[in-house]
């Protein structure tokens, strides 16, 4: 009768003295991903997150202690492998790799914490292009013993292409070099000499075209050195643990909220006619108010938006137009002001049709559409990009046709330079052309990171071939930083 | 109290309200953002709904998406047989209340037929996989939602939001698109069809606070009451018409609540006093042993046992 799993419930009093449940203070959403070379700890590292912050529950703590015991493992935190922990699908241990990204979660009592692991050795460009699209920082490895490698270049200029925002840079295995001030800082130096080369954290603090920081901090995730708590094994470092780093960084959309760079792709129309919800009919909707209701359906993917506010309708093809915002509304609230990452419905005092694919943004902010896409591909399929081939790009809610007309270089990412190519191989990041069947408000990524991304995918079978990035048009002033 | 904030402090406090969602409000706009484009894109979507914990928190999500007109989309309901009572009842009340469409997948009209054979250990819950196939291929759903989550299982930690099936409703994990910021390729060809599970990133912690939060209401079970139990498997089950216990095992009343509705022939209940939303919020977030863990035998089975059941077209 004693195996019954019954949950052990600490009384309320404790979690509430322990901060573990607080009303008064909701916890934030933080996304970050880490990246790393093979065998450099980051299985280990995760772990040791996921096990310090109480994430792994007793079932599964016991299941990979039983494994550990198997395969002879002695190491820390009660003989447990912590790479286990992170151990994924029987495809993946028959074959001895792992696929792809997995995606843990783990909360502190200030942010709960969505990490997308992305796995070193196997498609690394792929697999990091991916975690770091939707991250707010991302964690790069690098083995004490090894230092900078090759891979740790590679990482870091993925990172500064996609423009993430903060980069921590961890040197593990901290223990293996006998907690050497000197070693680490001959690796900080050399992360510092890269970004340098790559011009990451090189400008003003707080703007959205670059990455923000980096930091260089040696950790030991088999012994937990710096990752929760900060270590007394390395008296000459007096930065921050991870985790606390973790906890204090801004989350992307914490920065941006100017009404400049409203961005609203439309989703949907939300016109019920008649077809109201009968539970919100049973629970007094006025039915003869909302006969023509008639609401614009879509999440901010930029700024911020107030009732009033002068906004434009882009539809392809269609000069801008300019109307009113008279209305936010979100399950029956009226709200006064919507920002990014908000899903919200908007209504307008014009009553000029807009439909799913229109782009609704702050008045005068945007430029013509267009239909020429000059673009950096991260190219994701074994199916290789050849000049003259037909694909489609999906632009925030509006997918069109469009022929690729050239490639025009592909960059070298050891040295961040650009060498000529006529096509993309699975994992390149190159240059295109692209003319596309129809007009789309396109922006320089740099500036904005959602609607300056997109999507090219093969018509054929649907399948996902690259990652794009909008360049600024030709003839506009290129940033010299972007001139990859 | 509020007269001892300064002025700076007010201030300082609203624009970091301002600013900055709570988790669970960024959770829910990035549900109702799938959602929204999963209609968008789709010709005749359908959500599973089985009036488990996550399929009412996704039909919840689904009434704030377009509010104020109608879900559009009906829901699929794959029924083993056997279903708590009180739970069945739930469901039928809340589609009532909605006003949707109700489609049912029936496990035991595929019995009757010779079309599936009962299991040994008589568990149903991996025999849904067909009837939830052909529920699909009867009504041409392309898309169907499920409440799927990340946290449950290693094998849905690798699944994307949006996950393609072929004709025979099987998941590649070798051969997955990659998910890129929130641009979700929903292109398929025919026979295929999509699985979208919009709350992927919401742990089970994250949906009882939104469950509080809402005041969603869920079939009672999920609160501590007094039942008939007996224990099996190193969990208390149910005394029910297909759940009798054998002549070693004695019946007792203890106070249980369940953490997850499944079959009722193996979905196990958990000691427990958590009579409201927040006791349960609090002892989830106290809890050490995983939802799956504690309350569901076929995922004892093996340890890749999501991962073969994902494989066959499982959701």
């Amino acid at each position: 009768m004693s195996t019954l799993n019954t949950p052990v419930v600490e009384p309320v009093e404790t979690l509430i003295s322990t901060g573990s449940i607080n009303e008064a203070l909701p916890t934030t959403l933080f996304r970050f991903a880490t990246a790393g070379s093979v065998d450099d700890g980051k299985s280990t590292l995760v772990g040791r997150l996921l096990h310090d912050s109480k994430a792994i529950l007793a079932d599964t703590l016991d299941a990979v202690a039983r494994t550990s015991a198997d395969r002879g493992f002695g190491g820390a935190a009660g003989g447990i492998d912590l790479a286990l922990l992170t151990d994924g699908l029987r495809a993946e241990r028959e074959q001895g790799i792992t696929i792809d990204v997995a995606y843990r979660y783990f909360a502190t009592d200030r942010r709960s914490f969505i990490l997308a692991d992305c796995p070193g050795h196997v498609q690394y460009t792929k697999n990091t292009v991916t975690g770091a699209s939707t991250a707010d920082a991302v964690v790069v490895l690098i083995d004490a013993r090894k230092g900078v490698l090759e891979q740790t270049r590679r990482h870091l200029s993925v990172l500064q292409l996609l423009r993430v925002a903060h980069v921590i840079v961890a040197v593990n295995k901290i223990d293996l070099v006998d907690f050497s001030e000197s070693v680490f800082r001959e690796i900080q130096a050399d992360v510092q000499q890269v970004a340098r080369e790559l011009g990451i954290g090189s400008a003003e603090l707080g703007s959205a075209d670059h990455i923000d920081d980096l930091l260089v901090i040696p950790v030991s995730a088999l012994d937990g050195d710096n990752v929760v708590d900060r270590s007394e094994r390395t008296p000459w470092y007096d930065g921050p643990a991870l985790l606390e780093v973790l906890e204090t960084l801004p989350a992307a959309d914490e920065i941006d909220t100017q009404l400049e760079s409203f961005r609203f792709p439309v989703q949907l129309v939300i016109r019920p006619q008649g077809a109201l919800a009968p539970d919100a009919v049973a629970g007094g909707l006025d039915v003869e108010a909302y006969r023509d209701y008639r609401a614009y359906a879509g999440q901010i993917t930029e700024g911020s938006v107030k009732v009033g506010d002068s906004v434009s309708v882009l539809t392809p093809g269609q000069a801008p137009r300019t109307t009113t915002v008279i209305g936010i509304d979100f399950a029956g609230d009226s709200l006064e002001e919507a920002f990014a990452p908000q899903s919200v419905a908007i209504r307008l005092a014009d009553e000029f049709d807009v439909a799913r694919g229109d782009t609704i943004a702050a008045s005068g902010t945007v430029r013509e559409s267009t239909a020429d896409l000059y673009a950096a591909l991260c190219w994701l399929s074994p199916k290789p990009l050849r000049e003259g081939a037909k694909v489609l790009v999906k632009h925030g809610t509006r997918t069109v046709q469009a022929l690729v007309r050239s490639v025009s270089g592909k960059l070298d990412l050891a040295t961040f330079k650009l060498e000529g190519a006529s096509s993309l191989e699975l994992n390149d990041i190159g240059h295109a052309q692209l003319r596309l069947a129809a007009p789309l408000p396109l922006e320089n990524y740099l500036h904005h990171r959602r609607t300056g991304a997109f999507l090219v995918i093969d018509p054929l079978d649907g399948n996902t071939l690259a990652a794009g990035l909008v360049k600024d048009h030709p003839g506009d002033h290129e940033d010299e930083r972007y001139s990859i | 109290m509020s007269t001892f904030l300064t002025e700076e402090t007010t201030q300082v406090t609203e624009a970091a309200v301002s600013t900055r969602l709570s988790s669970l409000d960024a959770l829910e706009s990035e549900a109702i953002h799938i959602i929204r484009e999963v209609v968008a894109e789709f010709e005749k979507p359908a959500l599973l709904f089985s009036g488990g914990k996550d399929s009412v928190v996704m039909l919840h999500l689904a009434t704030k998406a377009f509010w104020p007109g109608k879900v559009p989309f009906p829901v699929l309901h794959v029924d083993t047989g056997h279903n708590f009572p009180e739970v069945i009842d739930f469901r039928d009340r809340t589609v009532e209340r909605l006003g949707l469409k109700l489609v049912v997948g029936s496990v035991q009209e595929f019995i009757d037929r010779g079309e599936l054979a009962e299991r040994a250990d008589g568990t149903r819950n991996p025999l849904q996989t067909v009837p939830l196939l052909d529920a699909i291929q009867q009504n041409k759903f392309d898309a169907v939602f499920g409440g799927g989550r990340r946290d449950e299982d290693k094998a849905r930690a690798k699944e994307r939001i949006l996950s393609l099936r072929d004709e025979f409703g099987q998941w590649d994990p070798r051969n997955q698109r990659p998910e890129l910021w929130n641009l979700y390729n929903g292109r398929h060809t025919v026979g295929q069809h999509v699985r979208a599970f919009p709350i992927s990133n919401w742990t089970e912690l994250d949906i009882w606070r939104y469950i509080e939060r809402e005041n969603i209401e869920l079939p009672g079970l999920y609160y501590a009451h007094d039942r008939e139990v007996f224990a099996r498997d190193g969990m208390w089950r149910a005394v029910g018409e297909v759940s009798q216990p054998l002549p070693h095992e004695q019946v007792i009343v203890k106070t249980v609540r369940y953490r997850t509705v499944g079959d009722m022939s193996c979905t196990g209940a958990v000691e427990s006093d958590a009579a409201t939303v927040s006791d349960v919020v609090i002892e989830v977030a106290a809890s050490t042993i995983t939802e799956r863990g504690a309350t569901r035998a076929d995922d004892r089975i093996s340890e890749a046992a999501m991962e073969d059941r994902k494989k066959d077209g499982y959701f």
